[in-house]
């Protein structure tokens, strides 16, 4: 069950995570009925409003809590209770992000911040939707403070002992948080909220994008990292196998934060103000991420096929047959892996120099990322809520509930595989993201999207309901599932019993390289840009 | 810290082909002229109307086959919004925004790019097709942003 004050704090922010997955979810369901010309808004609301509410709901605030509320659970499970000074800080840190929460969510519906949830000026939305998105981020620093103390605490009490490996990428995945959003802060407290209160009345915008990309990007890692972790501990429990490399998991996550950060120039490939110059280096960095995500697919396979072998299958890929495939726990993980092997592709393709011109701010990329954090993210996270949340509440994930579950899941990957084609094929013709209908006075080129975004609509259906049926099922597991003890599953590792390199563990090495690459992508370009800036720009309301 | 073997070739062979990759991209980039669109010229947008080549929005034939088409975009236009080209004839086209972002695409082919406010951004492309091409913004830029679009014929 887990040490019962920090229980509380774990579900505080699961809960309000699927609620803002559930609004999130509807309002995405919208989206694709308004852009397929199937309804229109009631309430005056309009399309662009809704999708800034989706996003910001799904993007920022559904990933950031649940995150939370996951890592919390793992950091009390593997280094015991929090002190109560630290839980305090955690609480703390719930509230500014629930403050800030709903304060974003008032401006949005005031129409009073209808500027999407990336915010890039000179777009200009009501100060207090700035003041919002700060206050979110503000709390998350409470959450990593309280995270990282626990961590230190417990080497100080274990010294010389090996960290446990979730505590450790815990630490990782927050770093690698604290570092990216220096960038959003700094446009947000230093640009934005000055600008939107009138204290300066113009903006350099392709700094505020520049600061707003360095983020953006490692953003997407933000939400991955959590995955990987049940990916790397969680699993290799579950099939009833062995983690691969304890080491090797532990170098993966640290080069995810060397090479997660100075890339966000890939995000500004087609936009003037940057030398090409500087962006083909960041391309470069960007495309080192490669090399941990080749680790970490390594270590996936190479934990099933032990963990088969182990229980007497033979043959090259005869192992294969003995995965757990009916245990939501697995099931729900490897769809999310599967998923990934398509997503990375496209990140690949969106992340080049010059391919990035045919795909650019085209509906492909909102299926590239809806089949990242909408798939990989999304359904490791579905199948730990469905042991966690029991394991948290004493109750056990029975066998019924654990097939309701693998129809969700599978409901899921319907939904998402139908969207995200439709969107994936349709963008390659040039179909715009972020768009309340295609129907350019009925010109010939556009005539042609019409069927694709009814498809979206298809998925988009499906997925919410897919999302209902999560709901309910959670709401079971907490409420009306018999009571037991359900595990919270942590691997051990075949290289267990020796320690890790004391490299490995030094932050101060790791934050340094990683500082130093910031410094080598960014110093010349932003001095520049800070310099010799374009002429600025007044705020715009154009909604 | 033990590698297993396989891992290690696994790592190599992935590690070479990104090489491999990154080499084309380069050169792609770099030697055969593709690369993203980076203009660094700057312009005053609330002085559109007297900086050139703003001050005169339109195609301008400067050889043979070969156009110079500026445009200006503004929510929720371009300037000018009806183009009419022969076939093959190559444009170069300087764009730039007087109010927010914009997003400069002709659906189809590769031309996709950024106007921010305060730079001019540039392009060329080759039209061997004839046909009624679309010119869309591709960036959100206020709530008219789905009707913001252009028709570029090539005849």
């Amino acid at each position: 069950m887990g040490h019962q004050n920090d229980v509380k704090l774990s579900l505080y922010h699961i809960y309000a995570a699927f609620v803002a997955l559930f609004i999130g979810g509807s309002l995405g369901l919208l989206q694709t009925l308004v852009r397929s010309e199937s309804i229109t808004l009631p309430f005056k609301l309009n399309y662009y409003q809704v999708l800034t509410a989706h996003g910001v709901l799904l993007a920022l605030v559904f990933t950031t809590l649940f995150i939370f509320g996951f890592m919390y659970a793992g950091i009390s499970r593997t280094t015991g209770e929090f002190t109560s000074h630290r839980r305090k800080a955690a609480w703390i840190g719930y509230l500014l992000m629930i403050v800030g929460t709903v304060l974003g969510v008032v401006m949005i519906l005031m129409n009073k911040a209808t500027v999407l949830y990336t915010f890039y000026a000179p777009l200009q939305a009501s100060p207090l939707f700035y003041i919002a998105l700060a206050l979110l981020i503000v709390g998350t620093y409470f959450a990593s403070y309280a995270i990282i103390s626990q961590y230190n605490g417990w080497r100080k009490a274990n010294p010389g002992q090996k960290t446990p490996l979730f505590a450790f990428m815990a630490v990782a995945t927050i770093v690698l948080w604290l570092i990216a959003t220096l960038g959003v802060v700094a446009a947000v407290l230093f640009q934005f909220i000055p600008w939107s209160l009138g204290w300066s009345e113009e903006i350099n915008v392709t700094l505020s994008r520049t600061l707003f990309w360095y983020f953006g990007h490692p953003l997407v890692y933000f939400w991955l990292l959590p995955a990987y972790m049940a990916w790397y501990v969680v699993v290799p429990k579950v099939i009833g196998g062995k983690i691969f490399s304890d080491s090797l998991a532990r170098l993966a996550f640290l080069l995810f934060i060397l090479f997660s950060i100075p890339v966000g120039f890939h995000h500004q490939l087609t936009e003037p103000g940057i030398s090409e110059a500087w962006k083909f280096l960041q391309v470069i960095l960007t495309f080192a991420v490669i090399l941990p995500s080749l680790m970490t697919a390594f270590s996936m396979f190479a934990s099933f096929e032990l963990a088969g072998r182990e229980k007497g299958y033979k043959g090259v890929f005869g192992w294969f047959k003995g995965l757990p495939w009916s245990d939501v726990r697995f099931l729900s993980a490897f769809i999310g892996m599967a998923f990934f092997i398509p997503a990375g592709a496209g990140g690949i393709i969106n992340a080049s120099h010059q391919m990035n011109q045919v795909i650019h701010n085209t509906i492909w990329v909102t299926g590239h990322f809806h089949i990242t954090i909408g798939a990989t993210v999304i359904l490791t996270f579905f199948g730990i809520a469905y042991w966690l949340v029991p394991h948290l509440k004493g109750r056990v994930l029975t066998k019924r509930m654990n097939s309701l579950a693998n129809f969700q899941i599978v409901l899921w990957t319907i939904g998402m595989f139908i969207m995200s084609a439709a969107m994936h094929f349709s963008g390659l013709s040039g179909n715009p993201r972020r768009t309340q209908n295609t129907d350019y006075n009925g010109h010939e080129v556009a005539s042609q999207w019409g069927s694709y975004e009814t498809a979206m609509a298809v998925g988009g259906t499906l997925l919410l309901f897919s999302i209902f049926m999560f709901i309910i099922l959670i709401i079971r597991l907490a409420k009306t599932e018999p009571l037991g003890q359900e595990e919270f599953p942590i691997g051990t590792a075949l290289d267990e019993s020796t320690n890790p390199p004391k490299l490995l563990e030094n932050w101060k090495l790791w934050i340094g390289i990683a500082i130093a690459l910031i410094l080598v992508a960014y110093t010349i370009p932003v001095f520049d840009i800070i310099q010799n800036p374009a002429p600025g720009s007044p705020g715009y309301k154009f909604w | 810290m033990h590698v297993h073997k396989l891992e290690k070739v696994w790592l190599a062979i992935g590690f070479i082909t990104l090489v491999a990759f990154l080499t084309t991209v380069g050169i792609q980039a770099f030697a055969s002229g593709h690369g993203a669109p980076s203009d660094l010229t700057k312009v005053d947008p609330q002085n559109l109307e007297e900086t050139e080549p703003f001050d005169d929005p339109g195609l301008h034939e400067i050889g043979e086959n070969e156009y110079e088409l500026v445009m200006i975009l503004q929510s929720y236009g371009f300037t000018p919004n009806e183009i009419t080209i022969p076939e093959g004839a190559t444009l170069h086209f300087k764009i730039t925004s007087k109010d927010v972002v914009h997003g400069f695409e002709i659906a189809g082919t590769t031309v996709n790019m950024m106007a921010t406010p305060g730079y001019v951004n540039s392009t060329t492309y080759t039209f061997d097709e004839t046909g009624e091409y679309l010119i869309l913004c591709n960036e959100y830029c206020g709530t008219g942003h789905h009707f913001m679009s252009a028709q570029l014929e090539v005849k």
